[in-house]
């Protein structure tokens, strides 16, 4: 195995490093927040900018060795993408559904 | 694999295994239905971007097949579950 060129090596280290601190952080908000509802955002933010970052250091990691540019992870950031609202919007449905209450009313 | 990436990979994969620590647990301890779809939701992706960075970590392409096939299937769990718990049931006539 031979090292990877410096201009892959540090945007790919310094993206994976943000990409796993967001979700990290997100799911830490996901165990910590008082009810459901708040529940539901912090993962949000580790599934889709955390997604992003990593998958694009995997990108430029995969381009390096081979060579060319190699982008079939974008097919999961796009699959990614489509799928995080479907999915969001129908726990927010069920969970109105099943009468989640709300720790504190807004406003 | 050494050097600044090697730091970041072992960082990145350190990360994602406490994240899906906290989803299990909020999977164990989540006091509604809706609580632990949304922890196996979170929980799934994680366990996504972990198999990325192993792939990242070994440079092989077999990890990506893996990963996609985690998405698809994840996302078809998740949606099972929150029409169940939506509808009472998954497919309606």
């Amino acid at each position: 195995m031979s090292e990877l060129p410096a201009w892959a090596a540090v945007p790919a280290a310094i993206l994976l490093v943000v990409g796993s601190l967001l979700a990290v952080i997100g799911a830490f908000g996901l165990l910590r927040l008082p009810d459901f509802f708040m529940r539901m955002h912090p993962p949000a933010m580790g599934s889709t900018l955390g997604a992003g970052c990593v998958l694009l250091a995997s990108i430029l990691v995969s381009s390096a060795v081979e060579a060319r540019p190699v982008l079939h992870a974008l097919l999961i950031t796009l699959f990614v993408v489509i799928t995080a609202p479907v999915t969001a919007m129908l726990l927010a449905r069920a969970a109105v559904h099943r009468g989640a209450r709300r720790t504190r009313e807004p406003g | 694999m050494s050097g600044l990436l090697g730091f970041a990979v072992t960082f990145a994969s350190l990360c994602f295994a406490l994240a899906m620590l906290f989803a299990t647990a909020r999977l164990f301890k989540g006091p509604a239905a809706q609580d632990r779809v949304l922890a196996l939701d979170v929980l799934y992706m994680n366990g996504m971007l972990l198999l990325l960075v192993l792939g990242i970590r070994s440079m092989s392409a077999a990890y990506f097949d893996m990963a996609l096939l985690i998405a698809l299937f994840g996302f078809v769990g998740t949606i099972a579950l929150a029409k169940f718990l939506l509808r009472g049931e998954v497919i309606e006539p």
